[in-house]
Protein backbone atom coordinates (compact mmCIF):
# COMPACT_ATOMS: atom_id res chain seq x y z
CA UNK A 1 0.00 0.00 0.00
CA UNK A 2 1.58 2.99 -1.47
CA UNK A 3 0.53 6.90 0.16
CA UNK A 4 0.46 9.59 -1.43
CA UNK A 5 0.07 13.18 0.14
CA UNK A 6 -1.80 16.21 -1.16
CA UNK A 7 -1.29 19.32 0.19
CA UNK A 8 -4.17 21.68 0.27
CA UNK A 9 -3.55 25.50 -0.34
CA UNK A 10 -6.25 28.02 1.02
CA UNK A 11 -6.21 32.04 1.71
CA UNK A 12 -8.45 34.03 3.88
CA UNK A 13 -10.22 31.62 4.76
CA UNK A 14 -11.26 29.88 1.01
CA UNK A 15 -9.28 27.20 -0.44
CA UNK A 16 -8.14 27.76 -3.81
CA UNK A 17 -9.26 25.69 -6.53
CA UNK A 18 -6.21 24.80 -7.83
CA UNK A 19 -6.02 22.35 -4.60
CA UNK A 20 -9.06 19.92 -6.67
CA UNK A 21 -6.55 19.51 -9.60
CA UNK A 22 -3.90 18.25 -7.00
CA UNK A 23 -6.26 15.16 -6.19
CA UNK A 24 -6.88 14.37 -9.74
CA UNK A 25 -2.67 14.35 -9.74
CA UNK A 26 -2.75 12.42 -6.72
CA UNK A 27 -5.18 9.57 -9.06
CA UNK A 28 -2.69 9.11 -11.49
CA UNK A 29 0.30 8.05 -8.91
CA UNK A 30 -1.91 5.02 -7.78
CA UNK A 31 -0.68 2.03 -8.44
CA UNK A 32 -2.94 -0.66 -6.58
CA UNK A 33 -6.39 -0.34 -5.43
CA UNK A 34 -5.56 0.23 -1.61
CA UNK A 35 -3.18 3.08 -2.38
CA UNK A 36 -4.27 6.04 -0.20
CA UNK A 37 -4.26 9.45 -1.14
CA UNK A 38 -4.23 12.25 1.98
CA UNK A 39 -4.88 15.75 2.14
CA UNK A 40 -3.29 18.01 4.42
CA UNK A 41 -4.48 21.08 5.20
CA UNK A 42 -2.34 23.69 7.33
CA UNK A 43 -3.92 26.75 9.55
CA UNK A 44 -5.76 27.89 12.18
CA UNK A 45 -9.32 27.21 11.79
CA UNK A 46 -8.76 23.78 10.21
CA UNK A 47 -12.02 22.39 11.39
CA UNK A 48 -13.72 24.84 9.17
CA UNK A 49 -11.30 24.57 6.25
CA UNK A 50 -11.45 20.78 5.99
CA UNK A 51 -15.04 21.16 5.83
CA UNK A 52 -14.14 22.84 1.81
CA UNK A 53 -12.68 19.62 0.90
CA UNK A 54 -15.39 16.99 0.74
CA UNK A 55 -14.20 15.20 -2.18
CA UNK A 56 -13.75 12.17 -3.90
CA UNK A 57 -10.74 10.51 -4.41
CA UNK A 58 -9.71 11.42 -0.61
CA UNK A 59 -9.06 8.61 1.53
CA UNK A 60 -8.35 11.12 5.00
CA UNK A 61 -8.09 14.57 5.50
CA UNK A 62 -5.45 15.78 7.76
CA UNK A 63 -6.19 18.94 9.39
CA UNK A 64 -3.02 20.17 10.68
CA UNK A 65 -3.62 22.87 13.34
CA UNK A 66 -0.95 25.85 13.83
CA UNK A 67 -1.06 29.13 15.24
CA UNK A 68 -1.02 30.84 11.69
CA UNK A 69 -4.26 31.82 9.89
CA UNK A 70 -2.46 32.48 7.13
CA UNK A 71 0.41 31.02 5.09
CA UNK A 72 3.76 30.79 6.90
CA UNK A 73 6.91 29.10 5.27
CA UNK A 74 8.64 27.79 8.48
CA UNK A 75 4.78 26.43 9.75
CA UNK A 76 3.81 24.93 6.57
CA UNK A 77 7.26 23.56 6.06
CA UNK A 78 7.56 21.87 9.32
CA UNK A 79 3.86 20.58 9.46
CA UNK A 80 4.46 18.72 6.29
CA UNK A 81 7.78 17.20 7.20
CA UNK A 82 6.47 16.12 10.04
CA UNK A 83 3.41 14.54 7.73
CA UNK A 84 6.13 12.69 5.96
CA UNK A 85 8.02 11.34 8.22
CA UNK A 86 4.91 9.93 10.53
CA UNK A 87 2.79 8.75 6.94
CA UNK A 88 5.65 7.89 5.07
CA UNK A 89 4.23 9.00 1.53
CA UNK A 90 5.95 8.01 -1.69
CA UNK A 91 4.79 11.40 -3.08
CA UNK A 92 3.92 15.01 -1.66
CA UNK A 93 1.97 17.25 -4.25
CA UNK A 94 2.02 21.12 -3.70
CA UNK A 95 0.49 23.49 -6.41
CA UNK A 96 3.17 25.37 -7.98
CA UNK A 97 1.92 28.59 -6.70
CA UNK A 98 3.63 31.59 -4.86
CA UNK A 99 2.87 29.76 -1.47
CA UNK A 100 4.61 26.71 -2.38
CA UNK A 101 7.73 28.64 -4.00
CA UNK A 102 8.25 29.55 -0.15
CA UNK A 103 8.62 26.20 1.65
CA UNK A 104 8.93 23.08 -0.71
CA UNK A 105 12.25 23.19 -1.43
CA UNK A 106 13.00 23.53 2.67
CA UNK A 107 10.93 20.59 2.76
CA UNK A 108 12.73 18.75 0.09
CA UNK A 109 16.22 19.77 1.41
CA UNK A 110 15.91 18.87 4.94
CA UNK A 111 14.46 16.17 4.43
CA UNK A 112 16.63 14.84 1.76
CA UNK A 113 13.56 13.81 -0.56
CA UNK A 114 13.40 13.56 -4.29
CA UNK A 115 12.18 17.11 -5.84
CA UNK A 116 11.15 18.44 -9.17
CA UNK A 117 8.97 21.92 -9.54
CA UNK A 118 6.70 22.79 -12.15
CA UNK A 119 5.55 19.27 -13.18
CA UNK A 120 2.78 19.13 -15.23
CA UNK A 121 2.57 15.09 -16.05
CA UNK A 122 3.40 12.28 -13.92
CA UNK A 123 3.92 8.44 -15.09
CA UNK A 124 5.84 5.63 -13.67
CA UNK A 125 8.46 3.87 -15.97
CA UNK A 126 9.49 0.19 -14.51
CA UNK A 127 8.83 1.23 -10.74
CA UNK A 128 10.53 4.56 -10.66
CA UNK A 129 8.59 7.65 -10.33
CA UNK A 130 8.82 10.37 -13.52
CA UNK A 131 8.28 13.88 -13.70
CA UNK A 132 7.86 15.85 -16.87
CA UNK A 133 8.57 19.85 -16.24
CA UNK A 134 10.01 22.27 -19.23
CA UNK A 135 13.11 23.32 -19.74
CA UNK A 136 14.66 26.39 -21.98
CA UNK A 137 11.72 28.33 -21.66
CA UNK A 138 9.30 25.74 -22.19
CA UNK A 139 11.12 24.86 -25.48
CA UNK A 140 11.87 21.27 -24.31
CA UNK A 141 10.53 18.88 -21.77
CA UNK A 142 12.31 17.49 -19.46
CA UNK A 143 11.82 14.08 -17.59
CA UNK A 144 13.16 14.08 -14.42
CA UNK A 145 13.51 10.95 -11.70
CA UNK A 146 14.61 10.56 -8.33
CA UNK A 147 17.15 7.43 -7.67
CA UNK A 148 17.84 6.87 -4.17
CA UNK A 149 14.96 8.81 -2.47
CA UNK A 150 11.76 7.04 -1.85
CA UNK A 151 9.53 10.44 -1.38
CA UNK A 152 9.61 12.29 -4.37
CA UNK A 153 8.10 16.63 -3.58
CA UNK A 154 7.05 18.01 -6.44
CA UNK A 155 5.41 21.29 -7.25
CA UNK A 156 2.50 20.69 -10.18
CA UNK A 157 1.62 22.93 -12.84
CA UNK A 158 -1.76 24.46 -12.47
CA UNK A 159 -3.93 23.45 -15.07
CA UNK A 160 -1.81 20.42 -15.82
CA UNK A 161 -4.64 17.91 -14.42
CA UNK A 162 -8.42 18.64 -14.63
CA UNK A 163 -10.29 19.18 -11.32
CA UNK A 164 -12.02 16.86 -8.96
CA UNK A 165 -15.84 17.18 -9.21
CA UNK A 166 -17.24 14.63 -7.53
CA UNK A 167 -18.33 14.84 -3.75
CA UNK A 168 -17.25 12.22 -0.73
CA UNK A 169 -17.06 12.37 2.52
CA UNK A 170 -13.62 11.56 3.69
CA UNK A 171 -12.21 10.71 7.09
CA UNK A 172 -11.08 13.50 9.41
CA UNK A 173 -8.11 13.57 11.51
CA UNK A 174 -6.94 16.52 13.64
CA UNK A 175 -3.13 16.58 13.65
CA UNK A 176 -2.56 19.47 16.37
CA UNK A 177 1.03 21.44 15.58
CA UNK A 178 0.05 24.79 17.49
CA UNK A 179 3.31 24.48 19.39
CA UNK A 180 5.49 25.26 15.71
CA UNK A 181 6.71 28.20 15.35
CA UNK A 182 8.18 30.31 12.22
CA UNK A 183 10.72 33.43 11.87
CA UNK A 184 8.30 35.33 9.46
CA UNK A 185 5.13 37.08 10.50
CA UNK A 186 1.83 36.93 7.85
CA UNK A 187 0.36 40.86 8.39
CA UNK A 188 -2.04 42.44 6.27
CA UNK A 189 -3.33 41.21 2.67
CA UNK A 190 -2.92 44.24 -0.74
CA UNK A 191 -5.40 44.61 -3.30
CA UNK A 192 -3.20 46.35 -6.03
CA UNK A 193 -6.34 48.64 -7.27
CA UNK A 194 -7.23 49.33 -10.63
CA UNK A 195 -6.45 53.08 -10.18
CA UNK A 196 -9.80 53.51 -12.38
CA UNK A 197 -8.75 51.87 -15.18
CA UNK A 198 -11.33 49.90 -17.53
CA UNK A 199 -11.49 46.06 -15.77
CA UNK A 200 -9.52 43.67 -18.37
CA UNK A 201 -11.51 40.67 -16.85
CA UNK A 202 -14.86 41.71 -18.72
CA UNK A 203 -14.26 43.12 -21.72
CA UNK A 204 -14.57 40.52 -24.98
CA UNK A 205 -11.68 41.42 -27.35
CA UNK A 206 -8.05 42.14 -26.15
CA UNK A 207 -5.03 43.09 -28.58
CA UNK A 208 -1.91 42.41 -26.08
CA UNK A 209 1.47 43.86 -26.17
CA UNK A 210 5.00 41.73 -24.96
CA UNK A 211 8.42 42.39 -24.73
CA UNK A 212 8.60 42.13 -28.80
CA UNK A 213 7.28 46.17 -29.10
CA UNK A 214 10.75 47.09 -28.40
CA UNK A 215 10.63 50.66 -26.76
CA UNK A 216 7.84 52.42 -25.06
CA UNK A 217 7.52 55.26 -28.27
CA UNK A 218 5.79 52.31 -29.98
CA UNK A 219 3.32 51.37 -27.49
CA UNK A 220 1.15 54.42 -29.42
CA UNK A 221 1.36 53.13 -32.28
CA UNK A 222 -0.57 49.80 -31.01
CA UNK A 223 -2.69 51.81 -28.89
CA UNK A 224 -3.93 53.66 -32.14
CA UNK A 225 -4.57 49.91 -33.81
CA UNK A 226 -6.60 48.63 -31.08
CA UNK A 227 -8.81 51.50 -30.70
CA UNK A 228 -9.32 51.21 -34.49
CA UNK A 229 -10.38 47.72 -34.13
CA UNK A 230 -11.99 48.14 -31.09
CA UNK A 231 -10.00 45.96 -28.57
CA UNK A 232 -8.62 46.72 -25.31
CA UNK A 233 -4.83 47.01 -25.38
CA UNK A 234 -3.48 45.05 -22.83
CA UNK A 235 -0.03 43.57 -21.78
CA UNK A 236 2.15 41.09 -20.77
CA UNK A 237 4.32 41.41 -17.39
CA UNK A 238 7.60 43.46 -18.94
CA UNK A 239 5.57 46.07 -20.55
CA UNK A 240 3.63 46.72 -16.83
CA UNK A 241 6.51 46.93 -15.19
CA UNK A 242 8.77 49.15 -17.34
CA UNK A 243 5.20 51.41 -16.43
CA UNK A 244 4.53 51.29 -20.44
CA UNK A 245 1.08 50.40 -19.33
CA UNK A 246 -0.89 50.27 -15.69
CA UNK A 247 -0.43 47.11 -14.06
CA UNK A 248 -4.08 46.87 -14.10
CA UNK A 249 -4.05 46.01 -18.06
CA UNK A 250 -1.53 42.90 -17.29
CA UNK A 251 -2.94 39.71 -18.06
CA UNK A 252 -1.39 36.40 -16.18
CA UNK A 253 -0.77 35.25 -12.57
CA UNK A 254 0.35 37.84 -11.16
CA UNK A 255 -2.06 40.15 -13.39
CA UNK A 256 -5.50 39.25 -14.41
CA UNK A 257 -7.31 36.22 -15.79
CA UNK A 258 -9.38 37.24 -18.87
CA UNK A 259 -12.06 35.20 -18.19
CA UNK A 260 -14.54 37.16 -20.30
CA UNK A 261 -12.39 37.36 -23.31
CA UNK A 262 -13.20 35.35 -26.92
CA UNK A 263 -10.41 37.06 -29.26
CA UNK A 264 -7.22 37.47 -27.72
CA UNK A 265 -4.71 39.09 -30.06
CA UNK A 266 -1.10 38.31 -28.68
CA UNK A 267 2.07 40.73 -30.32
CA UNK A 268 5.14 40.08 -29.06
CA UNK A 269 4.75 37.82 -26.56
CA UNK A 270 7.10 34.63 -26.32
CA UNK A 271 3.93 32.33 -24.22
CA UNK A 272 5.33 31.85 -20.83
CA UNK A 273 3.56 29.66 -18.28
CA UNK A 274 2.38 32.50 -15.96
CA UNK A 275 1.34 34.59 -19.18
CA UNK A 276 -0.48 31.80 -20.41
CA UNK A 277 -2.41 31.32 -17.36
CA UNK A 278 -4.67 34.44 -17.72
CA UNK A 279 -5.52 33.83 -21.34
CA UNK A 280 -4.70 29.98 -22.34
CA UNK A 281 -8.71 29.54 -22.19
CA UNK A 282 -10.01 31.89 -24.53
CA UNK A 283 -11.20 30.37 -27.58
CA UNK A 284 -9.82 32.28 -30.63
CA UNK A 285 -6.21 33.29 -29.63
CA UNK A 286 -3.84 34.47 -32.48
CA UNK A 287 -0.62 35.10 -31.60
CA UNK A 288 2.25 37.08 -33.94
CA UNK A 289 5.87 36.12 -33.06
CA UNK A 290 9.25 36.09 -35.80
CA UNK A 291 10.25 33.08 -33.81
CA UNK A 292 7.73 30.10 -34.93
CA UNK A 293 9.64 28.55 -31.59
CA UNK A 294 7.79 30.15 -29.47
CA UNK A 295 5.57 28.25 -26.66
CA UNK A 296 2.53 30.51 -27.12
CA UNK A 297 1.96 29.06 -30.61
CA UNK A 298 1.06 26.04 -28.38
CA UNK A 299 -2.20 27.37 -27.10
CA UNK A 300 -2.75 29.87 -29.73
CA UNK A 301 -5.63 28.66 -32.80
CA UNK A 302 -3.89 30.91 -34.89
CA UNK A 303 -0.07 31.63 -35.33
CA UNK A 304 1.54 34.43 -37.66
CA UNK A 305 5.20 34.38 -37.87
CA UNK A 306 5.61 37.96 -38.31
CA UNK A 307 7.31 41.39 -37.66
CA UNK A 308 4.68 42.85 -35.32
CA UNK A 309 5.59 46.12 -36.42
CA UNK A 310 5.01 45.42 -39.97
CA UNK A 311 1.63 43.38 -39.19
CA UNK A 312 0.72 46.54 -37.14
CA UNK A 313 1.46 49.13 -40.26
CA UNK A 314 -0.04 46.51 -42.88
CA UNK A 315 -3.13 46.03 -40.15
CA UNK A 316 -3.59 50.02 -40.32
CA UNK A 317 -2.88 50.08 -43.97
CA UNK A 318 -5.96 47.88 -44.99
CA UNK A 319 -8.11 49.14 -42.45
CA UNK A 320 -7.63 53.02 -44.22
CA UNK B 1 27.89 44.65 6.48
CA UNK B 2 27.65 42.31 3.71
CA UNK B 3 24.96 41.83 0.78
CA UNK B 4 25.41 38.47 -1.13
CA UNK B 5 23.56 38.37 -4.41
CA UNK B 6 23.13 35.13 -6.13
CA UNK B 7 23.22 35.49 -10.02
CA UNK B 8 22.84 33.08 -12.48
CA UNK B 9 23.87 33.03 -16.47
CA UNK B 10 20.85 31.74 -18.15
CA UNK B 11 20.74 29.86 -21.67
CA UNK B 12 18.55 31.31 -24.76
CA UNK B 13 18.07 28.67 -27.51
CA UNK B 14 18.82 29.44 -31.14
CA UNK B 15 15.56 29.20 -33.56
CA UNK B 16 16.91 25.98 -34.53
CA UNK B 17 18.76 23.81 -31.87
CA UNK B 18 19.05 19.79 -31.48
CA UNK B 19 19.42 18.01 -28.67
CA UNK B 20 22.65 16.46 -27.49
CA UNK B 21 23.22 12.71 -28.72
CA UNK B 22 23.01 11.60 -25.20
CA UNK B 23 19.56 12.99 -24.95
CA UNK B 24 20.05 15.01 -21.64
CA UNK B 25 20.36 18.49 -22.78
CA UNK B 26 20.77 20.63 -25.75
CA UNK B 27 23.51 20.77 -27.35
CA UNK B 28 25.42 23.25 -26.03
CA UNK B 29 26.38 25.25 -30.03
CA UNK B 30 22.55 26.37 -29.58
CA UNK B 31 22.89 28.18 -26.42
CA UNK B 32 23.08 31.71 -26.06
CA UNK B 33 24.18 32.85 -22.92
CA UNK B 34 23.14 36.09 -20.72
CA UNK B 35 22.50 37.27 -17.23
CA UNK B 36 19.19 36.01 -15.53
CA UNK B 37 16.41 38.60 -15.95
CA UNK B 38 15.73 38.47 -12.43
CA UNK B 39 19.12 38.89 -10.91
CA UNK B 40 19.25 42.41 -12.96
CA UNK B 41 16.51 43.24 -9.92
CA UNK B 42 18.08 41.80 -7.22
CA UNK B 43 21.55 43.18 -7.71
CA UNK B 44 19.56 46.90 -8.32
CA UNK B 45 17.67 46.17 -5.02
CA UNK B 46 21.32 45.21 -2.80
CA UNK B 47 22.85 48.46 -4.80
CA UNK B 48 20.07 50.55 -3.92
CA UNK B 49 20.62 49.75 -0.02
CA UNK B 50 24.41 50.04 -0.59
CA UNK B 51 23.63 53.73 -1.65
CA UNK B 52 20.63 54.78 0.97
CA UNK B 53 23.91 53.84 3.47
CA UNK B 54 26.82 55.44 4.20
CA UNK B 55 30.33 55.01 2.01
CA UNK B 56 31.77 51.81 1.91
CA UNK B 57 28.90 50.76 4.98
CA UNK B 58 27.15 48.15 2.71
CA UNK B 59 29.35 45.76 0.64
CA UNK B 60 27.46 43.68 -2.48
CA UNK B 61 28.81 40.49 -3.73
CA UNK B 62 27.55 39.37 -6.78
CA UNK B 63 27.78 35.29 -6.37
CA UNK B 64 27.33 32.29 -9.33
CA UNK B 65 28.34 28.78 -9.36
CA UNK B 66 29.27 27.83 -12.99
CA UNK B 67 31.86 27.54 -15.52
CA UNK B 68 34.70 29.83 -17.12
CA UNK B 69 31.90 31.97 -19.31
CA UNK B 70 29.95 32.50 -16.20
CA UNK B 71 32.72 35.80 -15.64
CA UNK B 72 31.10 37.31 -18.05
CA UNK B 73 27.99 37.42 -16.37
CA UNK B 74 29.87 38.42 -13.45
CA UNK B 75 31.83 41.28 -15.07
CA UNK B 76 28.00 43.02 -15.90
CA UNK B 77 27.73 42.71 -12.03
CA UNK B 78 30.80 44.60 -11.28
CA UNK B 79 30.22 47.08 -13.95
CA UNK B 80 26.67 47.62 -11.87
CA UNK B 81 28.37 48.27 -9.25
CA UNK B 82 29.10 45.41 -7.54
CA UNK B 83 31.75 45.40 -4.97
CA UNK B 84 32.89 41.50 -5.58
CA UNK B 85 32.27 38.87 -7.65
CA UNK B 86 32.76 35.05 -6.33
CA UNK B 87 32.45 32.24 -9.14
CA UNK B 88 32.27 28.85 -7.74
CA UNK B 89 33.78 26.07 -9.97
CA UNK B 90 34.62 22.96 -9.14
CA UNK B 91 35.62 19.65 -11.57
CA UNK B 92 33.59 17.63 -8.82
CA UNK B 93 30.61 19.60 -9.55
CA UNK B 94 28.46 17.05 -11.60
CA UNK B 95 24.40 16.94 -12.57
CA UNK B 96 23.58 19.92 -10.88
CA UNK B 97 19.99 20.59 -9.72
CA UNK B 98 19.22 23.49 -7.83
CA UNK B 99 19.37 22.08 -4.65
CA UNK B 100 23.18 21.26 -5.29
CA UNK B 101 23.66 24.61 -6.16
CA UNK B 102 22.03 26.18 -3.36
CA UNK B 103 23.83 24.23 -1.18
CA UNK B 104 27.20 25.30 -2.59
CA UNK B 105 26.17 28.99 -2.49
CA UNK B 106 24.91 28.34 1.05
CA UNK B 107 28.87 27.21 1.80
CA UNK B 108 29.29 30.64 -0.02
CA UNK B 109 27.09 32.31 3.12
CA UNK B 110 28.70 31.18 5.53
CA UNK B 111 32.54 31.99 4.68
CA UNK B 112 31.27 35.53 3.67
CA UNK B 113 28.39 36.00 6.89
CA UNK B 114 26.44 38.83 4.93
CA UNK B 115 23.74 40.34 6.88
CA UNK B 116 21.28 39.55 3.91
CA UNK B 117 20.80 36.91 0.81
CA UNK B 118 18.99 37.94 -2.13
CA UNK B 119 17.94 35.45 -5.50
CA UNK B 120 16.07 35.63 -8.43
CA UNK B 121 12.65 34.13 -7.92
CA UNK B 122 13.54 31.95 -10.62
CA UNK B 123 15.74 31.14 -13.49
CA UNK B 124 14.11 31.96 -16.96
CA UNK B 125 15.80 28.94 -18.88
CA UNK B 126 15.02 26.31 -16.52
CA UNK B 127 12.51 27.58 -14.09
CA UNK B 128 13.12 25.88 -11.05
CA UNK B 129 12.33 28.73 -8.90
CA UNK B 130 14.50 26.54 -6.05
CA UNK B 131 17.03 27.61 -5.72
CA UNK B 132 16.94 30.52 -3.22
CA UNK B 133 15.05 28.83 -0.92
CA UNK B 134 17.80 25.85 -1.21
CA UNK B 135 19.80 28.24 0.00
CA UNK B 136 18.02 29.11 3.05
CA UNK B 137 17.54 25.41 3.82
CA UNK B 138 20.83 24.56 3.60
CA UNK B 139 21.43 27.24 6.25
CA UNK B 140 18.48 27.37 8.18
CA UNK B 141 17.55 31.09 8.18
CA UNK B 142 14.60 32.86 7.30
CA UNK B 143 13.19 32.79 4.04
CA UNK B 144 10.15 34.39 1.57
CA UNK B 145 9.67 33.74 -2.17
CA UNK B 146 8.39 36.31 -4.58
CA UNK B 147 9.13 39.39 -2.56
CA UNK B 148 7.73 42.94 -4.77
CA UNK B 149 8.68 45.37 -2.39
CA UNK B 150 11.20 45.49 0.62
CA UNK B 151 12.08 47.66 3.29
CA UNK B 152 15.00 46.88 5.04
CA UNK B 153 17.86 49.02 6.70
CA UNK B 154 21.19 47.98 6.81
CA UNK B 155 22.18 45.75 9.81
CA UNK B 156 18.17 45.73 11.09
CA UNK B 157 16.87 42.73 13.45
CA UNK B 158 13.75 42.41 11.08
CA UNK B 159 12.75 43.79 7.31
CA UNK B 160 9.33 44.32 5.73
CA UNK B 161 8.47 42.59 3.18
CA UNK B 162 5.61 42.21 0.42
CA UNK B 163 4.94 39.22 -1.20
CA UNK B 164 3.45 39.26 -4.43
CA UNK B 165 0.85 36.25 -4.43
CA UNK B 166 -1.57 35.95 -7.53
CA UNK B 167 -4.18 37.19 -9.09
CA UNK B 168 -2.14 40.50 -8.56
CA UNK B 169 -2.67 41.02 -4.44
CA UNK B 170 0.46 41.62 -1.84
CA UNK B 171 0.73 40.44 1.18
CA UNK B 172 3.01 42.62 3.97
CA UNK B 173 5.17 40.04 5.55
CA UNK B 174 7.45 41.20 8.75
CA UNK B 175 10.59 39.02 8.85
CA UNK B 176 13.97 38.50 11.06
CA UNK B 177 17.14 39.05 9.59
CA UNK B 178 19.32 37.87 8.08
CA UNK B 179 17.28 36.29 5.94
CA UNK B 180 17.37 34.71 1.64
CA UNK B 181 14.56 36.25 -0.20
CA UNK B 182 13.58 35.70 -3.91
CA UNK B 183 13.17 38.85 -5.85
CA UNK B 184 10.35 39.79 -8.02
CA UNK B 185 10.80 41.55 -10.93
CA UNK B 186 9.06 44.76 -10.92
CA UNK B 187 10.87 45.50 -7.64
CA UNK B 188 12.58 48.53 -9.02
CA UNK B 189 13.96 49.71 -12.25
CA UNK B 190 17.26 47.90 -12.90
CA UNK B 191 20.42 49.99 -13.87
CA UNK B 192 22.45 50.26 -17.21
CA UNK B 193 25.93 49.51 -16.14
CA UNK B 194 27.59 53.20 -17.29
CA UNK B 195 30.65 53.05 -19.73
CA UNK B 196 32.24 54.49 -16.41
CA UNK B 197 31.26 51.27 -14.22
CA UNK B 198 32.14 48.98 -17.33
CA UNK B 199 35.69 50.41 -17.82
CA UNK B 200 36.18 49.89 -13.58
CA UNK B 201 34.77 46.13 -14.24
CA UNK B 202 37.49 45.20 -16.58
CA UNK B 203 39.88 46.06 -13.92
CA UNK B 204 38.56 44.39 -10.86
CA UNK B 205 39.06 40.84 -10.11
CA UNK B 206 36.46 37.67 -10.12
CA UNK B 207 37.72 35.79 -7.39
CA UNK B 208 37.50 31.85 -8.41
CA UNK B 209 36.82 29.56 -5.52
CA UNK B 210 36.32 25.75 -5.57
CA UNK B 211 34.72 22.83 -3.20
CA UNK B 212 38.28 22.98 -1.30
CA UNK B 213 37.54 27.09 -0.42
CA UNK B 214 33.95 26.16 0.51
CA UNK B 215 35.28 23.21 2.88
CA UNK B 216 33.13 20.75 1.12
CA UNK B 217 33.64 17.92 -0.30
CA UNK B 218 32.71 15.82 -3.82
CA UNK B 219 30.01 13.91 -2.10
CA UNK B 220 27.73 17.06 -1.63
CA UNK B 221 27.96 18.24 -5.13
CA UNK B 222 28.38 14.97 -6.97
CA UNK B 223 25.34 13.25 -8.72
CA UNK B 224 24.26 10.97 -6.00
CA UNK B 225 23.85 14.37 -3.84
CA UNK B 226 21.03 16.14 -6.26
CA UNK B 227 17.08 15.84 -5.25
CA UNK B 228 16.41 14.55 -9.00
CA UNK B 229 18.75 13.39 -11.97
CA UNK B 230 17.50 14.23 -15.77
CA UNK B 231 16.85 10.83 -17.54
CA UNK B 232 15.86 12.64 -21.15
CA UNK B 233 14.65 16.31 -22.75
CA UNK B 234 13.18 16.04 -25.91
CA UNK B 235 11.47 18.90 -28.11
CA UNK B 236 7.73 18.45 -27.58
CA UNK B 237 5.46 18.24 -30.08
CA UNK B 238 4.55 21.43 -31.90
CA UNK B 239 0.73 22.86 -30.67
CA UNK B 240 -2.30 22.98 -31.92
CA UNK B 241 -1.85 26.28 -33.93
CA UNK B 242 -2.73 26.81 -37.78
CA UNK B 243 -0.52 28.71 -38.99
CA UNK B 244 -1.20 31.86 -41.51
CA UNK B 245 1.04 31.31 -44.24
CA UNK B 246 1.76 34.10 -46.83
CA UNK B 247 2.99 37.47 -47.47
CA UNK B 248 2.93 40.53 -44.67
CA UNK B 249 -0.34 41.62 -46.61
CA UNK B 250 -1.98 38.12 -46.83
CA UNK B 251 -1.51 37.44 -43.46
CA UNK B 252 -2.89 40.94 -42.35
CA UNK B 253 -5.78 40.44 -44.27
CA UNK B 254 -6.80 36.73 -42.84
CA UNK B 255 -6.29 38.86 -39.14
CA UNK B 256 -8.73 40.96 -40.37
CA UNK B 257 -11.02 38.52 -41.66
CA UNK B 258 -10.75 36.74 -38.22
CA UNK B 259 -11.72 40.09 -36.13
CA UNK B 260 -14.48 40.49 -38.43
CA UNK B 261 -16.22 37.31 -38.04
CA UNK B 262 -15.67 37.90 -34.12
CA UNK B 263 -17.69 40.92 -34.97
CA UNK B 264 -20.06 39.38 -37.14
CA UNK B 265 -20.86 36.76 -34.18
CA UNK B 266 -20.70 39.18 -31.46
CA UNK B 267 -23.32 41.38 -33.70
C1 LIG C 1 5.61 34.45 -9.94
C2 LIG C 1 5.59 35.03 -11.33
C3 LIG C 1 4.47 35.68 -11.79
C4 LIG C 1 4.45 36.21 -13.08
N1 LIG C 1 3.30 36.80 -13.53
C5 LIG C 1 3.21 37.19 -14.81
C6 LIG C 1 1.98 37.72 -15.35
O1 LIG C 1 0.98 37.86 -14.64
N2 LIG C 1 1.94 38.07 -16.66
C7 LIG C 1 3.03 37.93 -17.48
O2 LIG C 1 2.93 38.26 -18.67
N3 LIG C 1 4.20 37.47 -17.00
C8 LIG C 1 4.32 37.10 -15.69
N4 LIG C 1 5.52 36.65 -15.21
C9 LIG C 1 6.73 36.79 -16.05
C10 LIG C 1 6.91 35.71 -17.09
O3 LIG C 1 7.66 34.65 -16.52
C11 LIG C 1 7.67 36.23 -18.34
O4 LIG C 1 8.87 36.83 -17.93
C12 LIG C 1 6.86 37.24 -19.17
O5 LIG C 1 5.54 36.75 -19.38
C13 LIG C 1 7.53 37.46 -20.49
O6 LIG C 1 6.83 38.43 -21.24
P1 LIG C 1 6.93 38.51 -22.84
O7 LIG C 1 6.38 37.27 -23.45
O8 LIG C 1 6.31 39.79 -23.25
O9 LIG C 1 8.49 38.66 -23.07
P2 LIG C 1 9.55 37.62 -23.72
O10 LIG C 1 9.46 36.30 -23.06
O11 LIG C 1 10.82 38.34 -23.72
O12 LIG C 1 9.01 37.45 -25.20
C14 LIG C 1 9.07 38.42 -26.20
C15 LIG C 1 8.63 37.75 -27.49
O13 LIG C 1 8.55 38.72 -28.52
C16 LIG C 1 9.04 38.16 -29.72
N5 LIG C 1 9.46 39.29 -30.55
C17 LIG C 1 10.51 40.13 -30.35
N6 LIG C 1 10.53 41.08 -31.29
C18 LIG C 1 9.47 40.84 -32.11
C19 LIG C 1 8.95 41.50 -33.28
N7 LIG C 1 9.50 42.60 -33.79
N8 LIG C 1 7.85 40.96 -33.87
C20 LIG C 1 7.26 39.83 -33.35
N9 LIG C 1 7.70 39.20 -32.26
C21 LIG C 1 8.79 39.71 -31.64
C22 LIG C 1 10.16 37.24 -29.29
O14 LIG C 1 10.38 36.22 -30.27
C23 LIG C 1 9.61 36.68 -27.98
O15 LIG C 1 8.89 35.46 -28.20
C24 LIG C 1 5.58 36.11 -13.92
C25 LIG C 1 6.71 35.45 -13.43
C26 LIG C 1 6.73 34.92 -12.17
C27 LIG C 1 7.94 34.18 -11.69
N1 LIG D 1 24.32 28.61 -10.89
C1 LIG D 1 23.85 29.58 -10.10
N2 LIG D 1 24.70 30.43 -9.49
C2 LIG D 1 24.23 31.43 -8.69
N3 LIG D 1 22.93 31.64 -8.47
C3 LIG D 1 22.04 30.83 -9.05
C4 LIG D 1 22.45 29.75 -9.89
N4 LIG D 1 21.34 29.11 -10.32
C5 LIG D 1 20.28 29.77 -9.78
N5 LIG D 1 20.69 30.81 -9.02
C6 LIG D 1 19.87 31.78 -8.27
O1 LIG D 1 18.57 31.26 -8.12
C7 LIG D 1 17.61 32.06 -8.81
C8 LIG D 1 16.50 31.20 -9.33
O2 LIG D 1 16.98 30.18 -10.17
P1 LIG D 1 16.24 28.78 -10.35
O3 LIG D 1 16.03 28.21 -8.99
O4 LIG D 1 17.14 27.97 -11.21
O5 LIG D 1 14.94 29.07 -11.03
C9 LIG D 1 18.41 32.85 -9.81
O6 LIG D 1 17.76 34.06 -10.13
C10 LIG D 1 19.71 33.08 -9.04
O7 LIG D 1 19.54 34.12 -8.09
Amino acid sequence: MNTILVVAEHRRGEVRPVTLELITAAQQLKTAADDRVLLAIIGQEVELLASQLQWAGVDEIIACKTNSAEFEPELAEQAVSALIVSRKPIAVLLPHSVDSLGYATAVAVKGCYGYATDVFKLAYDGGALVATRGGYNQKVNVEVDFPGHACAVMTIRGGAFKPVEAAAAPLLTVDDRSELSGRSRPLEFIEQGGGGDIDITTVEFIMSIGRGIGEEANVEDFRELADNIDATLCCSRPIADAGWLPKSRQVGQSGKVVSACKLYVAMGISGSIQHMAGMKHVSTIVAVNTDPGASIFTIAKYGIVADIFEIQDELQAQLA
Amino acid sequence: MKIVVAVKQVAALDDDFEIRADGLDVDEDFLMYDLNEWDDYSLEEAMKIKEAAAEGAVEVIAVSVGPERVDESLRKCLAKGADRAIRVWDDAMEGLDAVTIGRILAGVVKKEAPAMVFAGVQSSDQANAATGMAIAASLDWPHAAVVAELDYQPGAATARIKRELEGGMLQAVEIDCPAVLTLQLGINKPRYASLRGIKQAAAKPIEHWSLGDLGMDATQVGATAALSRVRRMEIPVKGRAQMIEGTIAEQAAKLIEIIKEYKGEAA
